[in-house]
């Protein structure tokens, strides 16, 4: 565990140090603003039409804001895991540090841990951008809260869940942009084998959009903490991060 | 301190390192010597556990690489053939880091970075970027991480590659340097390399183990081929060398006789004989009989790169690189 953290800490120190977590925070942030700035003006025009025609409809902050914003999220996040994972291992086979840590007295798991490790933060600290937004709501409003910090927690198991495949894939090549783009191609895959559902349901089809990381977000969206979405991206994590570790145990049968 | 039986590195095609077995004792410097793709790089890979051996064993301070894996990374320091430096990160913080990874704790940590820049003189870039150095600097920071948990062997690949000849010596003398507290394995394709700092050397060529001796044993090995510098004169008289040569070549036991050219008003030759033959004595007898003077009669100590290129069989003569050098005015 000791060795996961320093491995952690070096890995922030390198996201912190060069622009790249720069980049993405301002982009990040610029994109759900945007988001943001849309719901709620969606949201206000609604509520004076609503008065205005005298209908006592009850508006509701959580599922009118909250809700589809912690869903584009999700979406957006999508986009922004490659360029988050593809340097982990990609850029270590390239300059050759990967001979530093594979002969320090330390184990791949904990390299891999502290790896991912990293990108989760990296990835929470993009997430405080969506605190900051909702806690104008929280200021002007009264969301509930309970169904925001388990969509937060949902977030952080997809995102964990996709970082935990950006690493193997970055363990597949020393090409920082074939990992990223191939990252790329399996997160927007794994969003959108979901779309099948609406138009089969044969049992393949069924088991394809199980497969769909976005189908077990929408749980969470809403506030509901379903064990067997948890397990599913429980299960993707450790699939990710235990294939990561044959990689790299088959680098050294290889290289 | 470091054990090698029987060791071997295969490929899916290609066998890099076949069988090789070693032996180096705690404190000593060994040169590990051999052509480009000979499996140097392999056979380290595998002493530092980043490569697993295909079969035979290799055990480091007793601990086996395959068995034990994190007991033998623990005490060894390993340099890689480029330096495994982070761009990003500035020296001292690098070696911090290198030196939490190695197991170090709290409190040994700044003493040791401190001690290591010390060690390799890297003090006054402490607070630089590691990609704005040299590639000097950058070498001295490869090596100062490699001794920051003060390890016990010291594995390094091709330390003074790419270092001009300032650096070359100054590397040099760091390894020698740290002898002594520590094992050392280097690996060179640069031969006076081994002759300054090593004390005994391994030979490998292709994969396969060529030669394991000291270095004094290797020259002397290769002096028993028995060449013999003869520098002759003619007695007040002009001495034509093909003459001489003839008169060489019949002396019992000679099987070459080579001219060499003029040198302080004689002709020099260099005689080769079979191995074991002691033929000094009769070479100075067929000078004196035929009425020549004998200026000089020496063997001819073959250099490490001469014993090297005989053992691995390069076609290339250890010659062709100095006339090279000559022409170039440069």
């Amino acid at each position: 565990m000791r060795n996961s953290w320093i491995i952690c800490r070096k890995e922030l120190g390198s996201y912190f140090v060069s622009p790249v977590a720069y980049l993405l925070l301002t982009m990040f942030g610029l994109i759900f603003g945007f988001f943001f700035w849309n719901a709620l003006g969606y949201f206000v025009i609604e509520g004076m039409q609503m008065q205005m025609r005298g209908q006592a409809f009850p508006m509701n902050a959580n599922e009118q804001i909250i809700r589809p914003l912690l869903s584009n999220v999700s979406v957006v996040g999508l986009f922004f895991i490659p360029m988050i994972t593809m340097r982990l291992f990609a850029e270590e086979k390239r300059t050759g540090t990967i001979e530093l840590l594979a002969t320090s007295p330390i184990r791949d798991l904990e390299i891999i841990v502290g790896k991912w490790l990293a990108a989760l933060v990296l990835y929470s600290c993009l997430l405080l951008f969506t605190a900051l937004n909702f806690g104008f709501l929280f200021r002007y409003g009264n969301p509930d809260w309970k169904p925001l910090a388990v969509g937060y927690l949902g977030l952080l198991l997809q995102a964990g869940a996709l970082l935990a495949l950006g690493t193997f894939i970055s363990t597949l090549t020393r090409n920082q942009i074939i990992a990223g783009a191939a990252t790329f191609g399996v997160c927007l895959l794994l969003w959108v084998l979901e779309w099948v559902s609406g138009y089969e349901t044969s049992t393949w089809a069924r088991v394809l959009a199980y497969m769909s990381v976005i189908t077990h977000f929408e749980s969470f969206a809403r506030g509901v903490l379903d064990s067997k979405d948890v397990v599913f991206y429980l299960t993707v994590i450790f699939l990710g991060l235990f294939f990561t570790a044959r990689s790299m145990e088959s680098l050294r049968w290889r290289s | 301190m470091i054990q090698v039986q029987a060791l071997t590195k295969k490929y899916a095609r290609t066998i890099a390192v076949d069988q090789i077995s070693f032996e180096v004792a705690k404190g000593q410097i060994v040169g590990f010597l051999g052509p480009n793709g000979a499996g140097k790089t392999t056979t380290m890979r595998m002493l530092t556990c980043f490569l697993p051996p295909s079969a035979g064993m290799a055990t480091v301070a007793g601990f086996d690489v395959l068995e034990q894996p994190l007991e033998v990374k623990r005490r060894i320091g390993y340099l890689p053939e480029t330096p495994p430096i982070y761009p990003e990160m500035e020296t001292a913080e690098y070696l911090k880091f290198v030196g939490r990874l190695k197991g170090l704790s709290g409190a040994d940590i700044p003493k040791r970075v401190d001690y290591a820049c010390d060690r390799c003189a890297i003090g006054d870039v402490k607070n630089k970027l590691l990609g704005r150095l040299s590639k000097g600097y950058r070498q001295r920071v490869g090596l100062a991480q490699a001794i920051i948990h003060n390890p016990d062997v010291l594995i390094l690949d091709e330390p003074t590659a790419g270092l001009d000849p300032k650096q070359i010596n100054e590397t040099r003398d760091l390894i020698k340097g740290l002898a002594g507290d520590h094992t050392i394995i280097l690996s060179t394709h640069i031969l006076p390399e081994v002759e300054q700092t090593c004390e005994q050397v391994i030979i490998i060529n292709k994969g396969k183990l060529v030669a394991t001796d000291t270095v004094r044993n290797l020259q002397a090995r290769a002096r028993d081929a028995e060449s013999v510098l003869v520098g002759i004169a003619g007695h007040n008289q002009n001495l034509e060398a093909g003459i001489v040569q003839h008169k060489l070549e019949q002396v019992a036991g000679v099987s070459r006789v080579l001219t060499k050219g003029q040198e302080n008003g004689s002709i020099l030759f260099e005689v080769e004989s079979q191995k074991g033959r002691f033929l000094r004595g009769d070479l100075a007898r067929a000078v004196v009989e035929s009425g020549w003077d004998l200026n000089e009669l020496r063997p001819a100590a073959m250099s490490l790169e001469e014993i090297f290129l005989q053992l691995t069989g390069s076609e290339a003569s250890p010659g062709t690189e100095h006339a090279g050098g000559k022409a170039d005015p440069q």
